[in-house]
């Protein structure tokens, strides 16, 4: 009974909340608008913005230099998070059953074992520079501290699903990831999509006027 | 509510476009801006850290713009602004902010914290939370024309006492020229050395030029400030001077600031595009010496460095034509580490030289650029391109106790032209 329902109508319901409230929050950024620049550009701002975008994929080295830990926890998360979400193949089968797209490649046992256990790593490592270091606790509200929450009991079932010997743990890990598509459009997990955003406005500006941002 | 919080408010919430929304609802709190601000590091007190001192407009957006903070302020547990939180954050938006951009490149999720610190400036303004020094640098700006009273008397003093030591004659209010020059009142002041090399340059490369007797100051304290409408009125001065004259180029000065506020700031300011081309002295320089018309000759073997204006550098994109120009005059030159669009800023900018209350502050932040200059072989003289870092670097070797000579690029090139 719990079991279908957490597969099927709050599934349904966390997944609308997630797109609608995604959207919703992308529009009520757009929607505020940016002044127009009179002032006469060296550089195209489009090209600029783009090139931010993927160039602060890559930490500046003043900048990994002096935190070195939060960089690579940084990374290890986010890598091995996207790893996880599009190529462990419990996700693909998913999305396949579910959107009915077409299956793609995953990656073999081993390494999802592994990227899982290095997102893992990274998850506590930043969570624990969060706590820890001056800068990051003062900064840090409950926003910060229940997205980091949620995400951890959903890679912590998740790993425990990975043993596939109890349908509940499955249940359990998918009832949180749920969680956390609700709470998604509220927090500030919002960074995912609104990162492009800031990215491009900063690269645009700073490209028309020359800078590599 | 007091009229002058709610006025503060209400400018926070006019601010709000989709850039800063799109910067709050991005920013993961992961404290690397603290890494890469002077006043951060030197001092290893988290509450410089860049973001921080945004929290009055922080608080603004999560109010009106974010789920839960709208969902508290109708239930009364969303904190609002309130007077102490503008007393409080003064300090750290004018003494412990030169908006110089460098948090601004190191933020993983592209926040431009330096545009919303400029922007909350603009809510301290309204709200009357400003530091004395800088009001009246603005209101010298409005009345007299210069932040550090100038007049055109001083100016032509000046312009004696050049024309006297070089025998050039400084061509002034010239209808036709080619190109207008704008200098800042510290050039005025303190370094005419700059205006003397200016003239011999354009001497020796056949630049035709003048000096607006109505628009010669370029720096603009409205902007250091947070004043819009201040700011307008300085631009607008030097965009009549050189439509009057009918210039073709205004030559925008050493100082760093002033570059962004004539050159990037003041069309959005005046809301038009100018009728003329604005141009960074130092980018002028590398032309006139690419194109020939600026012959060079003789390298001096003295180790020198080179300190980014932060404003013409990392903010205006002028960073290589310096590094062209000092490796055609000084065979020993030597880049700090963190050098270029990364450099660390003299501590002065953005105003906070003008402001007192900053001096211990800044000079704590200067530590910085003590350690950079540590790091280099031999190194005793630091060339600049900006009469205000100048100052700032001078004031800070003498309090770090440093010999190092500080000079200025265009006085260094006038220094190597061919005879
Ligand atoms: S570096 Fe960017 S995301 Fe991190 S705390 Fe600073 S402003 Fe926020
Ligand atoms: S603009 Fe410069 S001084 Fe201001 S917060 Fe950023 S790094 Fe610090």
């Amino acid at each position: 009974m719990f079991t279908d329902f957490i597969d099927g109508p709050f599934w349904t319901f966390s997944v609308s909340v997630f797109a609608i409230g995604v959207i919703w929050r992308l529009i009520s950024i757009i929607r505020l608008g940016v002044p127009g620049d009179l002032a006469v550009p060296r550089e195209d701002g489009g090209a600029g913005g783009m090139r931010t975008i993927l160039s602060r994929f890559m930490a500046r080295p003043a900048v990994r230099k002096r935190a070195l830990l939060i960089v690579v926890a940084g990374y290890m998360f986010h890598v091995g998070l996207f790893a996880l979400l599009f190529f462990a193949q419990p996700h693909i089968d998913f999305y396949v059953d579910r959107f009915g797209v077409p299956a793609w490649a995953g990656m073999p046992r081993w390494l999802f074992i592994l990227t899982a256990e290095i997102a893992f790593a990274g998850l506590i490592m930043a969570w624990l520079y969060r706590v820890m270091h001056p800068v990051t606790r003062m900064l840090s509200g409950i926003g910060e501290h229940t997205a980091s929450w949620l995400v951890f009991f959903v890679m912590l079932t998740g790993c425990l699903a990975l043993l596939e010997q109890y349908d509940s743990l499955r249940v359990l890990h998918f009832f949180l990831a749920e969680l956390l598509l609700i709470y998604f459009p509220f927090s500030s997990l919002m960074h995912t999509f609104t990162f492009a955003f800031s990215r491009n406005y900063t690269g645009a500006t700073m490209g028309r006027r020359g800078v590599d941002a | 509510m007091s009229e002058r919080l709610e006025k503060g408010i209400q400018a926070l919430r006019d601010k709000m476009d989709a850039r800063i929304a799109s910067y709050f609802s991005s920013c993961v709190h992961c404290g690397l801006c603290a890494e890469a601000c002077l006043f951060a590091t030197e001092s290893q007190d988290p509450i410089y850290t860049p973001i921080y001192k945004l929290e009055p407009m922080r608080k603004v957006w999560s109010r009106e713009y974010s789920f839960w903070g709208k969902l508290g302020a109708m239930i009364g547990v969303t904190d609002n602004v309130t007077e102490e939180d503008f007393a409080n954050w003064e300090t750290l938006v004018y003494d412990s902010c030169t908006m110089c951009g460098r948090c601004s490149m190191v933020c993983p999720v592209g926040i431009d914290i330096t545009y919303m610190i400029r922007k909350e400036r603009e809510a301290f303004v309204a709200a009357g939370y400003t530091p004395e020094g800088l009001q009246a640098a603005t209101e010298r700006a409005i009345n007299i024309g210069s932040p550090m009273g100038v007049t055109l008397k001083t100016l032509q003093a000046t312009i004696r006492s050049v024309e006297k030591e070089t025998g050039l004659t400084i061509p002034m209010d010239v209808a036709g020229a080619d190109y207008m020059a704008l200098f800042s009142s510290m050039e005025i002041v303190n370094f005419e050395e700059y205006i003397a090399g200016l003239a011999r340059i354009f001497k020796a490369a056949g630049v035709s030029w003048t000096v607006s007797s109505k628009g010669f100051e370029a720096t603009n304290s409205g902007i250091q400030i947070g004043d819009p409408e201040a700011a307008k009125t300085i631009v607008e001065r030097v965009v009549s001077a050189a439509e009057e004259l009918g210039v073709k180029s205004v030559i925008s000065p050493e100082c760093g600031h002033a570059f962004m506020a004539i050159r990037w700031e003041g069309p959005n300011l005046i809301g038009r595009q100018y009728p003329f081309k604005v141009i960074h002295i130092l980018e002028l320089l590398s032309e006139l010496h690419e194109n020939g018309s600026l012959q060079l000759e003789g390298m001096t073997d003295t180790p020198l460095t080179y300190h980014d204006p932060c404003q013409i550098s990392r903010r205006g994109g002028v960073i290589q034509q310096p590094r062209d120009l000092l490796n055609s005059v000084a065979s020993n030159f030597q880049e700090m580490s963190d050098g270029g669009d990364m450099n660390w800023c003299c501590g002065g900018g953005g105003g906070v030289s003008a402001n007192e209350r900053a001096d211990e502050i800044r000079l704590q932040a200067f530590n910085i650029k003590k350690k950079q200059l540590a790091e280099l072989d031999g190194v005793e003289t630091i060339v600049t391109a900006c009469a205000n870092c100048r100052l700032m670097l001078e004031d800070g070797l003498e309090h770090y106790e440093l010999s190092h000579e500080v000079t200025g690029l265009t006085e260094l090139i006038a220094e190597h032209i061919k005879q």
